[in-house]
Order: structure tokens, then C-alpha cells, then sequence
């Protein structure tokens, strides 16, 4: 008979309870929740505080910051002294040392149009033509031999220059053949179908050193007599080959995510194969796989290293030369410790870039 | 176009079309003819080669055996023909089949600037003009994923009409709309056949079939089992198959 | 109206018609058939100009060319290797030994970082701060730098360890100096092949008899056959082989002598840093590789099961784990893959790997295409058995759907 109760006055919100707030119970819940996390977070905290004053006091407190391989010797910490002393040629390899402005000219104009084309609201086929006459303009600047410039072989290239130069190169050189690859992939022509499955697969199954290694021992070799090509080219080669093969896999993925639909459409209006291709395919098939083409781009960087096998002096290749100093050698951990640094902070930035772009491109768009 | 087929009036002539699917004999002996202006529904079961028929006629897929002659031309190997063939003929798909990446305008402009070398005001100036015709003109900078189904698909009919053709293809197009935008979709047809355009329709509404319709074809298995003006056809279908056709689609 | 008064039979496919000759430059067929031709002309006349050029060059250098190389004798030690090698054994010998001393590294390296990259990925996802945290922070750092510096850097730390005379002595009879880990080894004896090849051979057994029971479970035909019934088998069948060989017991030990340590095995540098830098960087991937899989089952599926009750162990055994697996095997198979292709690297270091020997015989004999065509060809077999390997466990373990 009666009425259910109903409050007319609704529940106030309130601020959560102290215990389930605070750094206390973050810390509950977040290191001490359950007995196995009690004794993990004691272990990793007991083996922490056994290791990292150690380690702080060798690479800080102790460490030799500059002066001669002397200075090292007697102090009982890390020796970057070592680095004070090479880094012109860990950074720069033989390049003359008065020229030296032009190759770190040459490295921002690269590293800026990398940033530059982080960009997405820049994607597009003049931003690519962007990249190929900027890399004109750096291999101008480091050659040399016109507008006043000393001329510079590129015997004497090497460092950070160098490695960002071969990056670049192989990423510009071998997205177009990546990209015609896989259309090629594609193709209904069993020929052309053949050659690049053929090709895709032979240099995907070798190790990049075989690579750059046919592209340095065995050119020259089918070459005919006095034509000699240049040794930096050669290995460019060989790079841009070995960047193309893999990322022509990811562009393929990419296009078989087009709906057959989109041909029809494209085909029924009366598009040739390049017309769709350029305009319809192409731009929905690469926005696609931007993801796992910049992981391929990280990977080149990475892959860069493997010049200083066929005697380049990338920035590895050029620590190893520099700290062949018998003054020096012993330090050699500490030099590589450098270019650790330095390679981190390069992919490191690119890797995170790259999960941002997934982030964007899950939620975004409808396409 | 040439003056034989000006003085037949016909626009679209198919005689003994076959297509093989590698071993699979997909459209047996098909004849049909389509005049100017005249308004041809197809339907049938799923599979009977419906949407292949349709696609041969502007070249989407290749027929084997027989001759398609569209307005005159006759589709062969020839590219020149084939271009020729699909600047004539529009096609409307079931799936719309925009591109998602470009604008509504942009959608409609890529035709006739890309194939014709229109310049691009011009075509400008007919993609607005055509927005209009199907009602939808306030979506000119807009992506098609912003769009409803429907107005995506009026896009769609904007987009093959942008080339001027002849002959106006619908592959099933509203089979993939929900039942409220089925209407708005069917008016702009009625209306593009109220202006005469000549049409062959893939469908399943019957409706409009009855209203638009000059001549129903019915199509099982590959092959044409019946032909017949629309009362007749609806009324008193000749062969069992339409029959027990005609039963499953009206019966809801 | 109209009915078509014979209904069409099925026929086969026609033959191609005829080609009319003054269209055949607008026709879609006669293009592709040029196009191709084309191709071909240029791709074999590129091919026969560049092998020109290598005959003539080759010539001019007093090299022979074909494989009857093979038998000549080598002439170069090789620094470590499986099988018993010395200068004067063939170059066909030295391929031998070098492609089982990639196999040995790339075992080994696959191996280890299966082992600690499936233990980071679980980290990963744990739900301890710290320990996801350094497990996060592990994997960031081994991918993000290049593994060619990462092996050029464990052996110039193993370079700078001590001299043999003053190696460092952890425990018991294991020693690690600048010249290896040298490690209490059994000695040779035919009852250790032996012991091999029953473990591989039990195995293989075990999984054909276990997928035969699961098989047979899922069918309700009752089976004795189960898991600790397996296990037993797997660790039973070499113990057996080994008593029946005589319990062989004799370990060799290394010791310290007058100038270096004798005895037992040990690992060389080479092969340490090696095995360091190949393992460590692949184990960083192969933990995004399993957390991104055990992430990969859906979320619903999870509570669905906890929602039964299953407990934690069967939660992961029965649900998780399977269908985490059929994500995680392709791309951890593309790694493993790279593993042995960058087993190559071995040569910056001078492990004597199939890379660094075919260096050393192309320098010594002139061969350099017929050398570096087998070493292509060793590697695409590889590459090839491995990935056809995958795709048929992948068929064999599909879900399948209607």
C-alpha cells in the first residue's frame, strides 16, 4: 500500500576516500598488490641500490670529462676524455677539417626536412620532389668543386654526415622502387610479376652484408674494362636495393587493403592504369601503411652501420678507426657509449613519432 | 556512334555473349537489345550473372564469345574502343565506391579533367550544377565518410554523370542502404529516367521496377529466362523459375 | 515478350580468337605480350653484357671459373669450428664447417632470445610498476640502437677483460678472461650423439603422439596419453640411452696452467659477443612480439573465462596462450630469420661464420661469383625451408571458419 521511498534529495557527490588515494595507495596497488609483487619490488629494489650507486660513481662522480690518455689511467671512473679528444672524427670522419661547416650544413638541411615531413598536412608528391633536390643540394654541398667550394672526394666522407646521407639516400631512392615494385608485385604481366617477385624474395632471403657486398665486389666485376664506379655509390646501391625489397612487402600490404571496388569505380570512369594508380590507389594505399613503413625507415638508420663493413667511416666505422690510438684503445667502451647515445636519440625520436601516427590513424579518419 | 545504330535505335545490342570464369561458364548465349532512352531492369537470384552482364557491357570484365555493341561501337580488345565505350557509358555501384580520400568535388571533377582534358573551372561549374540535380549541393567540400549512405550514393550517380554518358548502368544501388535512404536514392533515378536517359538496372525493388520500367529482364544461372514489358511480366510470368522468383521477392 | 526457345547448355572455354593485324597496336593483349618481350630483351641482354664483362675480367686474372674450386685445398685454418678442420682439408670442408659454426650461433641466439624476450614481454604486461617499467625500458634500448654496435661492443668489453693468467673466477671451475668462458665440458664420447639424437628423436615422437591424443580427446576416444606421460618420454629416452652407453661420467675441467687455462670447453669471444649481440637485440622484438599477442585476445574472452572460473594457470594455458600464439608465430618466425641472416656479422668481429669464411676463400682463390653464389644459396635455402615451415604450422594450426 505504501509508496516505494524515493529520496527527493539525490546523493551529493563526495571526493574518494583518503585510503584509496594518494602516493600511498599507488604505491600499494601499483608495487606491493599480492605477495609476489612485494618480493619482486623488494628484489629489484634491493639489486638497484646494490648496482646504480656504482655505476653513477663510475660514469659521473669518478669519470675524467678531458685532458691526455694519462689523465685517464690514474682516475678509477669512466674516460670521457676519450670523446672530448675524438669527436671530430667520430662526428666527422677524414672530412677536412676547415670544411666542416658544410657538412653539418648538410646535416641540418636533412635532419630538418625529416621533421618537415613528419607533418602529415605536408604529404604529398611535391614534398617528395622537395626531398630530391634537397639531397642535390647536400651532396653539392659536400662535394664540392663549384660555387667556390673545395672539392672534397668522397673517400674522405665520413661521420654523422655520412650515415645520415646513406640514410637519406636509401629512404629516397627506395621508396619509388619499393612503390614500383610492388605494383609490379601485382601486375597481371607473368614477366613482369616474376622479376619482382624474384627480386623481392632473393633480397629479402640474403643478409644485408651480401647485399652491399655484391653491390661493392661484384659491380665492378660485370662492369666493362676502366669503368669504375664510385665506392660510396656502390654502397648507396646496395642500400637503396635492400630498403626497396622490404618496403615494397609493406606497400604490397597496403594496396591489397584497397577495396577491388575503388579500381572498378576509377576504371568505369575511364582512368588509365597510371591516372588510378597516381591518383586513387597510390595516395589511399600509402597513408595506410605509414606505421610499419616508418619502422622500415628506423631500421635503415640502424642498417647505415653495415657500411663501415665495405669500408665506409659511417659514425661507426669511424669510432672503430679513431679509437685504434694505442693511447686511447682502452677507453674504446666509452667512445661507443657516445654513439649508443647518439643512435638512441636518433630512433628513439622516430619511434616514438611512430606510434603516434598509429595512435592518430586508429582513431581518425573514416577511411 | 554511327548511323546504323541512329537509324535501329538501338544503344546497347548484345548477341550471343558468353563469359567463362576460367572453367566456369558463368553467362550462357546471352541476347539482349536496349534502345535509346529505353529503361531496362535485370533481376534475379544471387549468382545468376546479373552484375556480370552489366560489367561487360562497359568493360569492367571481358567477355569471351559474342558481341557487345555499345552505341555503335563494338568492345573488342581495341583499347580506343574500350576508352570510347566507357566515356558513353556511367556505372553506379552498389558499394558507391567513392574515393575517400578526395572531396565530393574533387570526387566529381577527377573524371572529366583526368579523361577529357576539361579545364578545371568548367568542371567546377558542372559539378555544382549536377550537386544540384540530385539535391545535394551544400556537400561540395565535404568527404564522403562525412556522408549518409544515401547521399553518398547520389554522389555516386553525380560522379558517372559528370561524363556525359549515354547509357546509365546501376549495379544493385540501393542494396546497401539502409530502408530509409532506399527512397531518396530511387527518386533521383526516376527522375534521371524522366529526363530520358537510357538505363539498365540490377535490382531487387520491385517498385520501382513497376513504375520506371520499360522492359524486365529475369536472369537465373547465367542465362535470360524471360524478357517481358512490366504487367506482363508481373502478372503473367511465362517460365516456372520466374514464377517461383517472383513469389520469394514479393512475398514480404 | 520473350523466352528463349533453346535453353544454352554449359560449354567449355573457347579457344583464343584470331588477331587482327592493323588493330594490334591498340590491342590490350598485343601490349602486354610486347611489354613483356621487351623486358625480357633488356633483362637477358643486361645479363649476358654484364657476364661478358665478368668472363673478360675474370680472364685477364688467370682465374678459373666453375666449381671444381671446391676441391682444392683451402690453405686457411678455421678459427673455431664443429668439425674437425685443418688447412689442408678441402674449401668444400671449410663451407661445411663455417655453415655449422652459423647454425651453432644462430641456435643458440634464437634460443636465448625466445627465453628472455618471452620473459620481458610478460613483464611488460605486469601489473608491478617497476618491474613493466624496466622491461619497457629494456626494450627501448635494444631496439632503438643498431645491433652491429652492440656486437662490436660486447667484444671490445670481453677484449678488455683480463689475461687468462688472472681470468675471474665466479664459481667453481669456470673461468672468464679475455681469451673466452671456459666451462667444465663432458668428454667426447659416443653416448653424447647418442643422447642427442634420442632427445630429438623423443621429440619429435612426443609431438606427433601428443597432437594424435589431443586429436583423439576432442573426438571422445579415451587416451592415456597426456602431458607429464610425454615429458617423461622426452627426459626418459636419453637417461636410458645414456645408462645402456655405460654412464660415461668423465668431465674434462679447466685449470689453470703455466700461461693459459687447460681444459674443459670454451666459448671463444667471438662466439660470446656474438651470441650477445644477436640475442639481446632480437629478444627486445621478440617481447613487443608477445606482449602485442597476449594483448591481441580479446578482452571479452578473458572475462568469459574468468566469468567460469577457470583458474590463472588454465586462463593462459587453455585461452590465452593458444590463440596469443597463432598472432605471435609469424612475425617471431621473420625474426628468427634475421637472426641467422645477421649471423653474418660475425665476420666484423672474425667469428668464423659462413660470411667471414666465403670472405676469406674469395680473397685466397679469385672465385668471387661462384662463392658468393653459394653463400646466396645456403642462405635462401635457409631462409626458404624456414618460412615454408611456418606457413605449413600456420595451416595446420588456422581456426576454421565456414
Amino acid at each position: 500500500m505504501t509508496d516505494a521511498v524515493t529520496s527527493t534529495l539525490s546523493v551529493p557527490r563526495r571526493p574518494a576516500p583518503h585510503h584509496a588515494t594518494g602516493p600511498l595507495h599507488w604505491m600499494h596497488f601499483h608495487l606491493f598488490n599480492g605477495t609476489h609483487n612485494i618480493v619482486l619490488t623488494l628484489l629489484i629494489g634491493w639489486a638497484l641500490i646494490m648496482v646504480v650507486p656504482d655505476v653513477l660513481t663510475w660514469a659521473v662522480l669518478d669519470a675524467v670529462w678531458s685532458g691526455p690518455g694519462s689523465a685517464c689511467r690514474s682516475a678509477s671512473g669512466a674516460c670521457w676524455a676519450i670523446v672530448a679528444e675524438k669527436y671530430r672524427l667520430i662526428l666527422f670522419g677524414t672530412y677536412p677539417f676547415e670544411e666542416h661547416w658544410r657538412a653539418t650544413i648538410a646535416m641540418v638541411i636533412i635532419i630538418a626536412l625529416t621533421i618537415f615531413s613528419a607533418f602529415e598536412r605536408f604529404w604529398s608528391y611535391r614534398l617528395f620532389a622537395t626531398w630530391i633536390v634537397a639531397l642535390g643540394i647536400v651532396l653539392t654541398l659536400m662535394f664540392g668543386g663549384v660555387f667556390g667550394l673545395v672539392p672534397v672526394g668522397t673517400y674522405q666522407w665520413g661521420g654523422l654526415p655520412l650515415t645520415l646521407l646513406i640514410f637519406f639516400g636509401a629512404v629516397v631512392g627506395g621508396l619509388p622502387a619499393a612503390v614500383l615494385l610492388a605494383l609490379g608485385r601485382r601486375s597481371e604481366l607473368p614477366v613482369i610479376k616474376a622479376l619482382c617477385v624474384g627480386t623481392i624474395e632473393i633480397v629479402r632471403g640474403v643478409p644485408l652484408i651480401t647485399v652491399l657486398f655484391m653491390a661493392s665486389l661484384m659491380l665492378p666485376l660485370f662492369m666493362p674494362e676502366g669503368v669504375t664506379i664510385d665506392k660510396l655509390l656502390r654502397a648507396q646501391l646496395g642500400m637503396i636495393v635492400f630498403f626497396a625489397a622490404y618496403a615494397a612487402e609493406i606497400v604490397r600490404g597496403g594496396l591489397q587493403a584497397i577495396p577491388y571496388g575503388q579500381t572498378e569505380a576509377a576504371n568505369a570512369i575511364g582512368l588509365t592504369y597510371w591516372q588510378r594508380t597516381r591518383r586513387i590507389i597510390l595516395p589511399q594505399a600509402l597513408r595506410i601503411v605509414i606505421p610499419p613503413l616508418v619502422n622500415d625507415i628506423i631500421r635503415a638508420f640502424k642498417n647505415t652501420t653495415f657500411v663501415s663493413i665495405v669500408g665506409l667511416f659511417d659514425v661507426l666505422g669511424a669510432t672503430s678507426a679513431a679509437i685504434q690510438d694505442p693511447e686511447w684503445i682502452r677507453y674504446a667502451p666509452e667512445a661507443y657509449l657516445f654513439i649508443f647515445a647518439l643512435y638512441f636519440v636518433f630512433c628513439f625520436s622516430m619511434s616514438k613519432y611512430s606510434e603516434s601516427v598509429e595512435r592518430k590513424l586508429s582513431t581518425g579518419r573514416n577511411f | 556512334m554511327n548511323q546504323e545504330s541512329e537509324k535501329s535505335g538501338s544503344m546497347i545490342e548484345l548477341r550471343d555473349v558468353n563469359k567463362w570464369f576460367g572453367d566456369f561458364h558463368v553467362l550462357r548465349d546471352i541476347n539482349l537489345m536496349v534502345r535509346r532512352g529505353e529503361r531496362v531492369v535485370v533481376c534475379g537470384p544471387s549468382g545468376s550473372g546479373k552484375s556480370t552482364m552489366i560489367r561487360c557491357i562497359n568493360r569492367l570484365e571481358v567477355h569471351q564469345e559474342g558481341i557487345i555493341i555499345v552505341d555503335g561501337t563494338e568492345l573488342t580488345d581495341d583499347l580506343r574502343k574500350v576508352e570510347l565505350v566507357r566515356q558513353e557509358v556511367g556505372m553506379v555501384f552498389q558499394n558507391f565506391n567513392l574515393f575517400p580520400h578526395m572531396t565530393v568535388m574533387e570526387n566529381l571533377m577527377v573524371g572529366p579533367t583526368l579523361v577529357k582534358g576539361m579545364p578545371a573551372r568548367e568542371a567546377e561549374e558542372q559539378a555544382l550544377a549536377l550537386l544540384a540535380r540530385v539535391r545535394i549541393p551544400e556537400q561540395a567540400r565535404k568527404f564522403p565518410g562525412q556522408l549518409s549512405g544515401g547521399q553518398q550514393q547520389r554522389v555516386a550517380i553525380a560522379r558517372a554523370l559528370m561524363m556525359k554518358p549515354k547509357v546509365m548502368l546501376f549495379d544493385e544501388p540501393t542494396s546497401a542502404l539502409d530502408p530509409e535512404m532506399i527512397s531518396e536514392v530511387l527518386d533521383t533515378m526516376v527522375e534521371l529516367a524522366a529526363d530520358g536517359m537510357t538505363m539498365i538496372v540490377v535490382t531487387h525493388e520491385m517498385g520501382f521496377a513497376r513504375e520506371v520500367a520499360d522492359l524486365m529482364v529475369f536472369m537465373d544461372d547465367g542465362e535470360i529466362i524471360e524478357t517481358a514489358a512490366p504487367d506482363a511480366f508481373f502478372a503473367n510470368p511465362k517460365s516456372e523459375r520466374t514464377k517461383l522468383f517472383l513469389s520469394q521477392i514479393l512475398s514480404h | 515478350m520473350s523466352v528463349p526457345a533453346v535453353r544454352a547448355r554449359r560449354r567449355a572455354p573457347p579457344h583464343r580468337p584470331p588477331v587482327k593485324l592493323q588493330d594490334l597496336w591498340h590491342s590490350a593483349s598485343f601490349r602486354a605480350i610486347a611489354l613483356q618481350g621487351l623486358v625480357i630483351v633488356l633483362v637477358i641482354g643486361a645479363g649476358a653484357f654484364m657476364i661478358d664483362n665478368a668472363m673478360v675480367a675474370l680472364a685477364k686474372r688467370g682465374i678459373s671459373t666453375g666449381f671444381a674450386f671446391l676441391n682444392k685445398e683451402a690453405g686457411f685454418p678455421v678459427g673455431e669450428s664443429l668439425i674437425p678442420f685443418n688447412s689442408e682439408d678441402t674449401y668444400l670442408l671449410a663451407y661445411a664447417a663455417a655453415i655449422l659454426n652459423t647454425l651453432k650461433v644462430a641456435a643458440f641466439a634464437v634460443v636465448l632470445a625466445t627465453l628472455i624476450g618471452t620473459l620481458i614481454g610478460i613483464a611488460r604486461l605486469s601489473d608491478n610498476w617497476i618491474v613493466a617499467r624496466l622491461a619497457a625500458a629494456y626494450v627501448e634500448l635494444f631496439r632503438n640502437t643498431p645491433q652491429l654496435l652492440q656486437i662490436v661492443f660486447w667484444y671490445t668489453l670481453i677484449t678488455l677483460l683480463p689475461h687468462p693468467r688472472q681470468a675471474w673466477n665466479p664459481i667453481g671451475d669456470v673461468f672468464l678472461s679475455k681469451r673466452g668462458l671456459a666451462l667444465p665440458w663432458p668428454e667426447a664420447h659416443p653416448a653424447w650423439w647418442w643422447m642427442f639424437a634420442a632427445v630429438t628423436g623423443a621429440l619429435v615422437v612426443a609431438v606427433w603422439l601428443g597432437r594424435r591424443a589431443a586429436h583423439q580427446r576432442r573426438m571422445g576416444i579415451r587416451t592415456r596419453i597426456s602431458g607429464p606421460w610425454l615429458a617423461s618420454l622426452v627426459v626418459g629416452a636419453p637417461i636410458v640411452v645414456w645408462l645402456i652407453a655405460g654412464a660415461p661420467t668423465a668431465t674434462s675441467v679447466p685449470a689453470m696452467s703455466t700461461f693459459n687455462i687447460r681444459g674443459g670447453a670454451t666459448l671463444s669471444p667471438e662466439f660470446i659477443a656474438l651470441l650477445l649481440g644477436l640475442s639481446l637485440y632480437i629478444a627486445a622484438f621478440i617481447a613487443e612480439i608477445v606482449r602485442a599477442g597476449i594483448q591481441s585476445v580479446p578482452r571479452g574472452q578473458i572475462e568469459a573465462a574468468r566469468a567460469i572460473g577457470l583458474s590463472r594457470s588454465h586462463l593462459y594455458r587453455k585461452v590465452i596462450l593458444p590463440q596469443a600464439l597463432r598472432v605471435m608465430v609469424p612475425p617471431a618466425t621473420a625474426q628468427y630469420v634475421s637472426t641467422i641472416k645477421n649471423s653474418s656479422l660475425g665476420v666484423v668481429i672474425g667469428y668464423p661464420e659462413l660470411f667471414n669464411v666465403s670472405n676469406t676463400i674469395i680473397t685466397i682463390s679469385g672465385n668471387t661469383i661462384e662463392a658468393i653464389v653459394i653463400m646466396m644459396a645456403v642462405y635462401l635455402t635457409i631462409s626458404f625451408t624456414i618460412a615454408a615451415l611456418m606457413n605449413w604450422y600456420n595451416h595446420t594450426i588456422r581456426i576454421r571458419e565456414r
